[in-house]
């Protein structure tokens, strides 16, 4: 990719970043969303976070089939339960990654 | 001393530390954003995206999560707009709270609030609602927050794209660093039961969706549906009480 290709894809994301933050505070900003749309909206980051973990945790990635008990799946139980103590984003991630890695050179 | 001038040093105050008072209020999210800075740009080298670049899309994007899928999506050769597609989907949570911080950010100038759209997160969103919520809180202390977790970003995502050169691919469990902080910021979102269920009901399509349909249309699939799905349980719910 060159720079071209780069700006246009960032340039994208932006747009697409930058809409949803800007357009309610500029135009609703006292005004209140209909009640099935916030409801609806409130539910969207649970539902991304878990199809996005979902192919991470439960298949192989190279051979797209399903595949129980990889090693992704398994640090990640510890590593919620760190989550859950802490309620820490940035200790989670150290966490994680550190279990990960104990678990490659051990296995 | 008299009630008014009283109030004249007391604003007084209040303006001399908006900036102090944001700073103190945003450092750990700055703190929060460094490992995950550090890895975004560790992974975006892996994945043989130049540092300037990486520094171009912190700018541009200023979007952890959605930085991270494009990143991945890039390693993985998907196309440009599929990435902003999922980039938009991904992103649209931020309308939901960009709409709830309006409501302590009204009568200010449309240019002022033109930029500061341009700083809500998550982590800004949270920090600056509980803070207009507790009161004592304005715009200035807000944008402030803003704008220091911003430059945190940007510094620590070009710093690691920087150090990155000098680490092997997938060292010190970097390659699992995307799937730690998907994980932590699930487990926040999970309020009640509908959100686990959602999450439940995601996971099954998207896994299903993934192993039958080529290509990453399974984000979008997936949690559109599974948000609907957990939208009408939901009002199931309602109803039946």
């Amino acid at each position: 990719m060159n720079f071209l290709d780069y700006l246009f894809l960032f340039g994208g994301m932006g747009l697409a970043t930058y809409l949803p933050r800007w357009l309610p505070l500029f135009y609703l900003a006292n005004r209140n969303l209909p009640k099935w749309l916030v409801d609806w909206l409130s539910l969207i980051p649970v539902a991304i976070l878990c199809a996005l973990l979902a192919p991470i945790l439960f298949t192989n990635q190279t051979a797209r089939t399903l595949e129980l008990g990889k090693p992704e799946f398994i640090v990640a139980i510890p590593t919620l339960i760190f989550a859950v103590k802490t309620k820490s984003l940035g200790g989670t991630v150290l966490v994680g990654m550190g279990l990960y890695w104990l678990w490659g050179l051990l296995f | 001393m008299d009630r008014d001038s009283r109030e004249e040093i007391n604003t007084a105050t209040k303006h001399q530390s908006w900036f102090r008072e944001g700073a103190m209020a945003s450092w750990p999210i700055c703190f929060g954003y460094i490992p995950i800075g550090l890895a975004l740009g560790v992974l975006a080298n892996q994945a043989e995206i130049p540092v300037w670049a990486v520094t171009m899309m912190s700018i541009m994007v200023f979007a952890g999560s959605a930085q991270f899928i494009c990143v991945a999506m890039l390693a993985a050769g998907a196309s440009i707009w599929s990435i902003i597609l999922t980039t938009f989907v991904v992103n649209l949570r931020h309308f939901l709270m960009s709409s709830a911080i309006a409501v302590h950010l009204s009568s200010l100038h449309r240019l002022f609030l033109s930029c500061f759209a341009y700083g809500i997160t998550d982590e800004s969103f949270a920090v600056n609602m509980t803070h207009f919520r507790e009161g004592n809180w304005d715009h200035r202390r807000a944008i402030t927050v803003n704008q220091l977790a911003n430059f945190a970003w940007v510094a620590s995502t070009t710093i690691g794209a920087l150090v990155g050169q000098l680490i092997p691919t997938g060292a010190f469990g970097t390659g699992y660093a995307l799937t730690a902080m998907f994980l932590a910021l699930l487990l926040f979102q999970l309020h009640d039961a509908v959100y686990i269920l959602t999450g439940l009901l995601a996971t099954g399509i998207a896994v299903a969706w993934y192993l039958f349909i080529p290509g990453d249309s399974y984000i979008i699939g997936a949690s559109v549906s599974a948000a609907t799905l957990g939208y009408f349980f939901k009002r199931c719910r309602e109803k039946r009480r």
